[in-house]
């Protein structure tokens, strides 16, 4: 990817991140970062919890990354990056711990497994190392946007049909009558998760072949 | 010896990292489409994750306990995982090329794999001891690599069926892979 560094204006600052959540949405379209999106999404307030964690460390992360990037030998780029990553993580997980634990709690190990989503480290090597920190910052904003709304809709679902209400922050938003009496809790356990993405991922698949015809 | 046994068979049916914990996707979706290539990736991840998990167990034991710094696992976990799988890597490389030749392309991926991250970070929550965390590593791969295979198989098959075009590739993996994960829940009861 041959990006020269771009001047920095505020039509570029939006751009950038209305492209991190359609365009190159991580999860639908390049399909990263799997992992945490399956595990999360049995709630709304999960999904709400990891895509407020992946928004900040890939911010920070961005940040820092691209304020080294001169002085970061190529050499040693990707351990730098863990590094910058890990610590974000470490921070995060330390806040969870401290302001929100019911929230720590239920995420689990897949909070310190932020340190290897894909789509952390993939921008820090595809964006970050070679762009100006603002810009930085605003596709670290729009990706973790991205990834957050793919999470919300999934675990929307999840939640819905899995329990057959609503329920965000403690306090219930809606109950359908008759799937709240007896849910579909099929779609909260492991076979749902996949079952939901595979469908979404089939529905954007066949957006884009409409839209190619 | 019977927790040794329970934690062995909860890793590889009950609690699997790629059905139950969603653990190791990525490599999951991406090398399961030939069963030479899933046999190859199940035996590279079981290496690193019972070598990864001697050598963090033993560090966090022995340095982050007595220094008091536990909250550091992140980090020191990552950067021990990467440089395992390097010292790995040459080590195949010097002494059996064959082997080499076959795990070779896979290795550098699993530094980011988070099932071998998952596997020491479950090792150090439950507070495993050595023994204990090589039996979950050892059933954690072994599981791993099990589910590979068998998906491997049905999707060598699948390719031969007339799926619908917006359901081929990933989605109907996705399927192939709900369907599998609702099999295994069967062996819930087990312990």
């Amino acid at each position: 990817m041959m990006e020269i560094e771009e001047k920095f204006t505020a039509k570029r600052f939006w751009k950038e991140i209305a492209k991190g959540i359609v365009l190159t949405n991580p999860v639908f379209v390049l399909v990263l970062g799997l992992c945490p999106t399956l595990a999360v999404t049995t709630s709304v307030d999960n999904a709400l919890g990891m895509g407020a964690g992946v928004i900040f460390v890939l911010l920070g992360s961005n940040i820092i990354i691209s304020l080294i990037r001169k002085i970061t030998p190529n050499m040693v780029r990707i351990p730098v990056f863990i590094v910058v990553i890990a610590a974000f993580v470490t921070i995060l997980s330390l806040l969870f711990e401290a302001y929100i634990p019911p929230l720590y709690e239920s995420l689990g190990i897949y909070l310190p497994l932020i340190v290897v989503n894909c789509i952390i480290l993939g921008r820090a090597e595809v964006f970050a190392s070679k762009n100006p920190v603002l810009l930085s910052m605003a596709d670290g904003i729009g990706v973790g946007l991205g990834f957050t709304v793919s999470l919300i809709i999934i675990s929307f679902l999840r939640e819905v049909l899995g329990t057959g209400s609503l329920q965000i922050f403690g306090k219930k938003l809606f109950a359908i009558p008759v799937l709240s009496q007896s849910p579909l809790t099929i779609f909260i356990m492991p076979p749902g998760a996949f079952i939901v993405i595979a469908l979404l991922m089939a529905l954007f698949k066949l957006l884009g072949v409409l839209k190619n015809e | 010896m019977n927790s040794l046994l329970t934690i062995f068979l909860g890793m590889v049916l009950i609690n699997n990292f790629i059905l139950s914990k969603f653990l190791g996707l990525c490599p999951f979706f991406g090398v399961s489409k030939k069963l030479t290539n899933a046999i190859s990736m199940g035996t590279a991840v079981t290496l690193v994750m019972v070598i990864a998990s001697v050598a963090t167990s033993i560090i966090h034991k022995y340095i982050l306990i007595p220094y008091d710094v536990e909250f550091m696992n992140i980090i020191i976990y990552i950067l021990v995982i990467a440089a395992l799988v390097q010292i790995v890597e040459i080590v195949i490389k010097r002494t059996n090329i064959t082997l080499y030749n076959a795990l070779g392309i896979y290795l550098p991926l699993i530094t980011t794999n988070c099932a071998v991250l998952g596997v020491t970070l479950i090792n150090a929550q439950n507070n495993y001891s050595l023994m204990q965390s090589i039996i979950s590593a050892l059933g954690g791969g072994l599981g791993f690599t099990l589910i590979l295979i068998i998906m491997s198989a049905i999707r060598e098959k699948n390719e031969l069926a007339d799926t619908p075009k917006s359901m081929r590739g990933l989605p109907i993996a996705f399927i192939i892979a709900s369907l599998l994960s609702l099999a295994f829940m069967g062996f819930n009861g087990l312990l």
